[in-house]
């Protein structure tokens, strides 16, 4: 992109200038998240774009997991969470009541912070998904869609020799890549990532940061993260979020460079956090 | 300066010292801590050594049974009179009169009612049924002498196993001449071959004083208490036990006297020119007896061709009389007698007589209650568990199911017979006694066993995997069925076979519907009368017969085995299980 009509748009609009070269995927409006009394996510609202990286940045206990476990409605799983607003994935309302969650999971693809691989193949793993959903015709189209979903994570290579051993003999670099495997095995159109880097060493993260840079060209990539240069590195748009508030969001050149607000520029200067 | 040092030098070896202090108590409170567990695990292993060590004891002799071998003319005016060889006739035959005939063939000489009582006592009540299934099979034996083996009674068993009394064989060292061939006579040995027996009756005296002392004394205690007639008659009481004492004192005393011998005393046999003495006056170079078995010559017996054997339980005090004794003795003597594996221990069901009793129908209606107990109460059990703890919604409502499934595993086992008896047998109407009842009842039992086993397994899957599953699109009940449960499996396999191994043990709520019941046949339905392992053991041990004594060990060493195997089968699948993974 060139800076002069990142200039124009961003004077023009004052939305981030990704989103006006990519349509958004994900809309969120006047979103609210309670755990029972707690109210942990306070009427935000954002626009991710489609085919680009967004990382969430904040303070421990903000609420960045709260925010992305509702984009594929993990929060479910626990009975005292509630969310309220709008979240729509390609202008469609995630909680609508038609909704089939299972098909928005689908959909909308997760990382963990741990890696969590079945305690199955390797192969096995990578299958699971296109088996349930089967989208696979065939033994032979299923061994390649696992080929190309290791590939796609780099990790083919690692383990074509064993794709029969258990997933959970791998290092845990390998084994959140083989969760990255995993997850765009079937062919999700976004994939929210909690931390993905956390437990693993600089070498294991530098080749995941990698991998989500190639795979934003087909994807719509979210990213949890408490290392602002990985922010920096990965993402094209920031948000910044505190105490469940969104803060500030924005070009992540100008979040790290030039932060409107005194909170952010405190927390990517490392004054607290 | 150096005041200065000194202190810090001082405050630091304080402070390290006390650090070493510290550190040295540590070390003693881990050694002190792993000793008191090495400890706990050496008293638990000594309880189950001595514990199984005594069952497997007392259970040997169980495993062999003794068999007499006779040659057995099946007459054909005893099996088939009419001649038509009818397989009803042959089947009802009277073939003990045959056996009996066949043993009595073997001491021509009994004669009296008693002594061929005692002869027919030797055999078992079921000696004739190997004779009978050979006949029937194969009816050309007719007519013809066959070789069988026929199983002794519990008694004779006892005895020829060594249980009865022990015997003790010395060869006669001097030649022995004898007065008679038949009725009272009268052996001298050249040497002093009778001293053992002699001292063996000298020691019986002895302890006979003993008993007869003490009871002296406690008739002493009593007395002391009373007056007047009372109290005479006592002290005369007291007075002929204390002549009782003193007179056999100065017969012990008299080492070298001559004694006679009855039944309060160890018998003495001497087998001499064929025949059997029984002696009732010993002396050492010297008894008088009556013949048991007649002599066939009454030349002098050289040395080392007679000998003399004590059996030291007298013959009041024992099961089996000196003429039942003499009997084997003699037909052990004659290589007739043989002891083999008791295979028919496994193959029979219950019986009153000890010899006949086996525990294939116990084994088989544990089976059988095991069956329906696994059936109904693992997949209830099961799918109970996966439904409280994954679907279920934390209302009281099933707050309140938790608390009770809980409460119900602590309930006494009886409580569980009585609702089967209330339920089962008296609403519903269900057979007595019958496999599918227990089952029933234990199912019941064991249901909040395996519950609150599969709950805790289903539990300790680390959420990450359900999150995982969820996470690619597998729905709630996917994630359970294809990634919960399977991890779950080992801890649901560990509990199901611990409820079940407490099942194959259980015997009250058992007994309250009816499967104590004396059931000779082995069960070959659900529906039919069958009794269990620990309930046969459990009516083993009330019986009076001293062989169902070791048949009761045997028992238990079968259950023990049984219980083994299934644990055995549970490791067996639950490495199976996690090898999938
Ligand atoms: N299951 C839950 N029940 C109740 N409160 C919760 C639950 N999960 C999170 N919270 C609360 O919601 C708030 C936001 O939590 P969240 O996990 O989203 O934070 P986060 O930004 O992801 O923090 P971190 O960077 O440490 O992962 C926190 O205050 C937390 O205590
Ligand atoms: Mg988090």
């Amino acid at each position: 992109m060139s800076a002069q009509t990142a200039t124009k748009v961003e004077t023009a609009t004052a939305v981030p200038r990704i989103l006006g070269e990519r349509a958004p995927k994900v809309t969120a409006r006047n979103v609210d998240i309670y755990y029972g009394e707690k109210h942990a996510i306070k009427s935000l609202s954002v626009d991710i774009p489609d085919r680009a990286v967004s990382a969430f940045i904040g303070p421990s206990g903000c609420g960045k997991s709260t925010f992305l476990r509702s984009i594929n409605r993990m929060n479910d799983t626990i009975p005292s969470c509630r969310v309220t607003g709008d979240i729509k994935v390609d202008n469609k309302d995630i909680y609508a009541r038609d909704l089939d969650v299972v098909h928005l999971r689908a959909r909308v693809g997760m990382v963990f912070q741990k890696p969590n691989p079945f305690p199955k193949s390797i192969y096995e793993n990578v299958a699971y998904g296109p088996r349930i959903h089967g989208t696979a015709s065939g033994k032979a189209d299923m061994d390649d869609i696992v080929e190309r979903s290791l590939r796609r994570a780099s990790l083919w290579d690692e383990v074509k020799d064993r794709l029969n051993s258990p997933g959970t003999g791998l290092s845990g670099g390998q084994q959140q890549r083989l969760c990255i495997a995993r997850a765009i095995a079937v062919n999700p159109e976004v994939i929210l990532m909690d931390e993905p880097c956390s437990a693993l060493d600089p070498i294991a993260t530098a080749r995941i940061e990698e991998l989500i840079d190639e795979l934003k060209q087909n994807y719509c990539i979210v990213i949890v993260t408490h290392s602002m240069q990985q922010a920096a590195r990965v993402s094209q748009l920031t948000a910044f979020f505190h105490l469940g508030i969104l803060v500030e969001v924005g070009d992540t050149d100008d979040i790290f460079t030039k932060p409107k607000d005194k909170r952010t520029q405190d927390y990517i200067t490392g004054r607290f956090g | 300066m150096t005041e200065i040092a000194a202190t810090a030098a001082h405050s630091m070896s304080a402070a390290e010292s006390a650090a070493a202090r510290r550190l040295r108590k540590r070390y003693a409170a881990e050694w002190r801590f792993r000793a008191y567990g090495v400890a706990a695990l050496i008293i638990a292993a000594l309880f189950i050594v001595a514990l199984l060590s005594d069952v497997v004891v007392k259970s040997v002799s169980a495993f062999t049974q003794t068999r007499v071998t006779l040659d057995v003319p099946v007459s054909a005016e005893t099996i088939d009179p009419e001649g038509k060889r009818d397989p009803q006739t042959l089947l009802t035959a009277d073939y003990t009169a045959l056996l009996r005939d066949a043993l009595r063939e073997k001491f021509p000489t009994v004669t009296s009612r008693n002594d061929r009582r005692a002869l027919n006592g030797l055999l078992s009540s079921g000696a004739s049924e190997d004779l009978q299934k050979r006949v029937v099979a194969d009816p050309a034996l007719i007519g013809t002498t066959v070789k069988t083996t026929a199983l002794l009674s519990d008694d004779a068993d006892l005895f020829v196993k060594g249980r009865v009394t022990a015997i003790e064989t010395e060869q006669g060292t001097g030649s022995a001449t004898v007065s008679g061939m038949d009725g009272d006579v009268t052996i001298v040995s050249t040497n002093k071959d009778f001293a053992d027996a002699l001292a063996s009756v000298k020691r019986s005296l002895a302890s006979q004083a003993s008993a007869l002392l003490a009871e002296a004394d406690r008739v002493a205690d009593n007395a002391r208490s009373t007056t007047g007639d009372e109290k005479t008659a006592l002290d005369a009481k007291i007075a002929e036990l204390r002549a009782q004492v003193a007179v056999l004192n100065a017969r012990f005393a008299a080492a070298g006297a001559p004694e006679s011998v009855d039944a309060e005393e160890p018998t003495t046999l001497v087998k001499i020119n064929g025949g059997v003495v029984r002696a009732t006056e010993i002396s050492a170079t010297e008894i008088k007896g009556t013949t048991m078995v007649p002599l066939t010559s009454a030349d002098a017996a050289a040395a080392g061709t007679w000998k003399i054997e004590t059996l030291a339980v007298p013959e009041a005090s024992r099961r089996v009389s000196d003429q039942e004794a003499v009997f084997l003795s003699v037909l052990s003597d004659q290589g007739l007698i043989a002891k083999n594996f008791n295979w028919s221990f496994f193959s029979r069901g219950d019986s009153r007589e000890p010899e006949l009793a086996g525990v294939l129908g116990g084994l088989v209606g544990s089976l059988l209650t095991m069956f329906v107990t696994l059936v109904l109460s693992l997949p209830i059990g099961v799918l109970a568990a996966i439904y409280l703890e994954e679907f279920a919604p934390k209302n009281r409502w099933t707050e309140f199911v938790e608390v009770n499934i809980n409460n119900l595993a602590a309930v006494p086992s009886i409580v569980f017979g009585l609702l089967g008896l209330a339920v089962f047998l008296n609403f519903f109407g269900m057979p007595r006694s019958a496999p599918i009842v227990g089952g029933l009842v234990i199912a019941l039992m064991a249901l909040p066993t395996i519950i609150i086993a599969s709950r805790a397994a289903i539990r300790a899957v680390p959420p990450s995997i359900r999150e995982a599953a969820l996470g690619v699109g597998a729905s709630h009940q996917q994630a359970v069925f294809h990634h919960v449960l399977p991890l779950a499996m080992p801890g649901i396999m560990t509990g199901t076979i611990i409820a079940m191994a407490h099942s194959l043990g259980e015997t009250a709520p058992l007994i309250m519907i009816g499967m104590v019941a004396f059931v000779v046949d082995i069960p070959s339905g659900f529906t039919q009368a069958a009794s269990v392992l620990p309930v046969q053991i459990f009516s083993w041990a009330d019986l009076p017969e001293i062989a169902f004594q070791a048949k009761t060990a045997a028992a238990i060493l079968v259950l023990l085995v049984f219980l083994f195997l299934m644990n055995a089968v549970a490791i067996v699948l639950r490495r199976r299980f996690e090898r999938r993974w």
